[in-house]
């Protein structure tokens, strides 16, 4: 009896704690296992199901209303699936809703390397539509926020791996190709062997298919 | 017991399933569309098919939130027991300018606004190789317009060149054009390049506009330039230099250019019809400056200069042997200042001045071989000088309130003053002045309604009061816009346009009144993965023309008794996909007109109006060598002629017939070797032009000599022209502007 006392208290204790506790483990929880269903995703290309994982992140976000990476990650699914699709006449109505994840982001986390490549990427997206008319304006956005995001952290290597990357798809008659982007992607690849992210939780992508992108540059 | 009972709970709890399926208001499913239990992580994301299911932990009273791209985000309290609870959702779309339907009947938009239904982009007005930089030019390839060499202007449907207007931030431009020269069309006094705006409506156009009774072009200046820089130019028929600044603060800017344009060396090459004794030479001058007056509000100004020059004779189609001598000085001045600004309330405004003066000095004569001025009998009123100075000044207030969605209402109004002086001196030194002076007052408004994204109406009335004929109109304008698929849409235009008597036949001894035209067009679009295609068909019937009748020495305004009506069938296809990086365009009118104004016997098709007109514009980038190739190639059928004379007490036909079709294929390459040069400093940009390619014979239409006995063709100037020039840059890559690169 005195056991199951006990046995009562301890479970009643456990019951007690559990919203302190099983929020920050629900937490990092749900993310490892969004992180992981993205990863997956990426690694077997199977695009369709980003959507899915970005609105997965973005329910985290908007329950936990104080964390920056739900958002974060929920940007950069969307961001992805823009750039694998390259159905460019959707690009703006889904830049407008990267924007939106962005300034959800931004707005618990200021001046981040990482939020500020995502803001280079999105103008990107947006230059797409039609390079020739929106180079001027989105062209430029995007080189100012990747030299954000390289100002803010010098040791991210992801907006040397962005730059890299839009380089060597630029044609060489214009300044891109392999010439040009390959010094970038270098950068990255060195940035990237001693980068360690903040958190099991914080952006730690890209270093593989920069190891692919650079040595398709040899 | 208690603690299996708590298992027990949980896992009852966790039982409970959410399921149904999402469809918007048209009853199609709505795929990725995103289902979530406020404040918890649990949901999940519909299917292809519109369907969700997720389970969840969570009990009791809970709000269920269900959002999707482009919709209104929904949401319902549900009550969470136990089992499964199906909730079928409806989403609203949202009504945005990305996938709203747009009112396109009658318009041709060139702009930077994010628009689903766009078909032209600001920088076609540049690359179109036919236009030689000429705004009027390039949109001279898009259906509605004729093909008129022999003077300037856009000849819409069957309408003059003075039907249509043009303004620039809102308000009219009153000497758009450089002045006329007999026989020789003359390009647009303003750069392509300060505009990034270019509207062009065909018809139907809305009630903010007035006094053009066939067309409106409409242009938008450009806002702050993104850094600032220098360019200079350098071609065989002159120079030119600029500098744009901006400030440190991107807040605002200002900048000025010079440019000298003297055509001696070309024509000295190109061998001209006329016999030049002044060749023509521009001096212009322009300068603005730009000011952010908060985040969304910006004034800005534009000015410019111009003075030219030129004199030519021509064998003389009146006494063989002789010359006709023909001269003109033009000096241009062209301010304008608007300013917008975002109002609290989702109130706007619009406003802009703008204040021009032109001075022409024409004269005209006889000379005989020896390069002396005669007078020959009958023959004294070739000989004259016109001295013509005018005053305008133009303002307009646009206040817009926007209300839910896209739907809002606009209103202001519009002033238009013009004094014009002149004094006309006849071959015995006997001058004739005269002064003219207007004022036209009008106040407009107009409503935009959004029912949905698929259905758009805008309504708008315009009133006018010309001080002149001291009468007013009221003009109702309407148009519709359906979305009949993806992509694609339909589209209805209904509008009456008014429009004053010409400048030439006012003041009038007979009271005139204001010439009418009333526009239908019904159009369909489609716009999709690169490609656009659109047809409309229009009615337009015009009423109250000017007729004019002999008064022994000239021809004055009798009444407003003449008539005419236009109907027509256009299309326009453009594809940037079929072939990789190979852009074109094609388009057709064909054109049904037939009017009786001013002189003409009976109502007839005017020499200004072809019955097919087709144009094919093609444009490639090629990488490797860097060079943009740009080719072009219109069509159009033969106008009809006439000569009408003044005979007995009636105007009569002495001759008429039809001159032979029209073919020009236009060439354009431009080479641009700093493309990619990352840290070059300066930025080139080699152009080489040819127009007539082929060297085909064009013919305009026909003169008469006086005596009505002698006709002559109106060809252009010289069968083929060549232009080269250079265009660098410092600080700016204008090189960019003309790639079509891809990240």
């Amino acid at each position: 009896m005195k056991m199951m006392k006990s046995v009562m208290l301890f479970v009643l204790a456990a019951l007690m704690l559990q919203p302190a506790f099983s929020q920050s483990e629900k937490f990092t929880g749900a993310m490892k296992k969004n992180i992981a269903a993205l990863d997956s995703a990426l690694s077997k290309n199977e695009i369709a199901s980003l959507t899915d994982i970005a609105a997965s992140f973005e329910r985290i976000g908007d329950a936990e209303k104080t964390q920056w990476l739900p958002f974060y990650y929920a940007a950069y699914c969307r961001i992805t699936l823009a750039f694998v699709k390259n159905e460019v006449a959707e690009n703006d109505i889904v830049a407008d809703k990267v924007d939106e994840l962005i300034g959800k982001a931004s707005a618990l986390e200021k001046n981040n390397s990482e939020i500020s490549l995502l803001k280079a990427m999105n103008a990107s997206i947006r230059m797409l539509v039609n390079p020739m008319q929106r180079w001027m304006e989105y062209g430029q956005k995007s080189q100012q926020y990747s030299q954000d995001a390289m100002t803010q952290d010098p040791a991210n290597p992801r907006p040397y791996w962005f730059n890299g990357v839009s380089l060597k798809n630029t044609p060489a008659e214009f300044g891109g190709g392999c010439g040009a982007a390959k010094p970038l992607l270098d950068k990255a690849l060195e940035l990237y062997a001693g980068f360690k992210p903040a958190s099991e939780l914080h952006p730690n992508w890209g270093k593989q298919v920069c190891e692919k992108e650079a040595a398709g540059c040899k | 017991m208690l603690l299996i009972g708590l298992l027990l709970t949980q896992f009852l709890q966790a039982q409970v399933t959410i399921k149904g399926v999402v469809k918007d208001n048209r009853n199609d499913p709505v795929a990725g569309a995103s289902i979530s239990l406020k404040d918890s992580y649990d949901g999940t994301t519909t299917d292809s098919a519109g369907r969700y299911s997720f389970k969840t932990s969570e009990k009791g009273q809970q709000l269920l939130v269900v959002t999707a791209i482009s919709y209104k985000a929904w949401e319902q309290p549900v009550m969470l027991e136990s089992g499964v609870l199906t909730v079928d959702v409806t989403l609203k779309q949202e009504i945005s300018e990305l996938t709203a339907v747009v009112l396109s009947a009658g318009t041709f938009e060139a702009s930077d606004r994010k628009r689903a239904a766009a078909v032209l982009d600001p920088i076609d007005i540049v690359t179109t190789a036919s236009a030689n930089g000429d705004i009027t030019q390039a949109l001279k390839t898009l259906p509605g317009a004729q093909q008129v060499g022999e003077s300037e202007g856009l000849f819409v449907r069957g309408g003059t060149a003075g039907e249509t207007k043009s303004f620039i931030d809102g308000t009219l431009v009153n000497n758009f054009f450089f002045s006329s020269v007999p026989n020789i069309a003359q390009f647009g006094r303003f750069s392509p390049f300060i505009f990034k705006g270019t509207v062009f409506t065909t018809g139907g156009y809305s009630a903010l506009y007035g006094q053009a009774l066939s067309a409106a072009l409409i242009l938008e200046s450009i806002d702050l330039p993104e850094q600032s820089s220098a360019n200079l130019g350098l071609s065989v028929i002159g120079g030119s230099a600029g500098y744009q600044h901006l400030s440190k603060n991107k807040k605002s800017s200002f900048g000025a250019s010079y440019s000298y344009t003297n055509l001696a060396p070309a024509f000295a090459i190109i061998k001209q019809r006329q016999d030049y004794s002044t060749v023509p030479f521009y001096h212009n001058a322009d300068g603005n400056f730009r000011v952010k007056t908060s985040k969304t509000g910006i004034l800005k100004y534009y000015g410019y200069f111009s003075s030219n020059k030129l004199a030519f004779t021509v064998n003389s189609i009146d006494s063989i042997g002789y010359l006709d001598k023909f001269a003109l000085g033009n000096t241009n001045h062209f301010h304008n200042l608007s300013w917008k600004e975002n109002l609290p309330g989702k109130w706007k405004i619009n406003a802009g001045i703008s204040y021009s003066n032109n001075q022409d000095d024409i004269r005209s004569a006889m000379q005989n071989n020896t390069g002396n001025e005669v007078q020959l009998t009958n023959l004294e009123a070739k000989t004259f000088r016109l001295d013509m100075k005018g005053d305008y000044f133009n303002a307009k207030l646009v206040l817009e309130k926007k209300f839910k969605g896209l739907s809002g209402i606009r209103f202001g109004s519009e002033y238009n003053f013009s004094k014009d002086r002149s004094v006309f001196t006849s071959y015995n030194g006997q001058a004739y002045p005269g002064n003219f002076r207007e004022t036209i007052s009008a106040a407009f408004a107009e409503a935009d309604m959004y029912a949905t994204n698929d259905l758009a109406l805008k309504g708008g009335i315009r009133f006018e009061h010309s001080a002149v004929l001291n009468k007013v109109n009221l003009a109702p304008r309407l148009s519709l816009a359906y979305k009949t698929g993806k992509g694609s849409q339909a589209s209805f235009a209904y509008g009456i346009f008014y429009q004053n008597p010409e400048r030439r036949y006012l003041p009038s001894l007979n009271p005139l009144t204001f010439m009418k035209a009333t526009h239908y067009i019904l159009q369909y679009q489609k716009v999709l993965n690169q490609q656009s295609f659109r047809t409309e068909i229009f009615y337009k019937k015009y009423d109250n023309l000017v007729k004019t009748g002999n008064t022994g020495f000239t021809e004055a305004a009798l009444n407003n008794n003449g008539f005419g009506d236009a109907k027509g069938i256009e299309i326009f296809w453009r594809d940037k996909k079929t072939i990789k990086d190979f852009d074109y365009w094609v388009s057709y009118s064909y054109l049904d007109t037939k009017r009786d104004f001013l002189n003409f016997p009976e109502a007839i098709t005017p020499n200004f109006a072809a019955k097919h007109t087709g144009s094919l514009v093609m444009k490639k980038f090629v990488q490797k060598v860097k060079t943009n190739f740009n080719l072009s190639y219109t069509y159009s059928s033969g106008r009809p002629y006439y000569n009408i004379r003044y005979e007995g007490s009636a105007y009569k036909f002495t001759d008429r017939g039809t001159i032979s079709d029209f073919h020009n294929v236009s060439f354009a390459f431009n080479y641009l070797p700093s493309v990619g040069k990352k840290d070059a400093k300066s930025f080139a940009v080699y152009v080489l032009q040819v127009s007539n390619i082929f060297n085909i014979r064009q013919t305009y239409g026909y003169q008469y000599s006086y005596n009505g006995l002698r006709k002559e063709a109106i060809v252009p100037t010289s069968r083929m022209f060549v232009y080269i020039g250079a265009f660098i840059s410092f600080g700016v890559d204008r090189t960019d502007d003309v790639i079509n690169s891809g990240l």
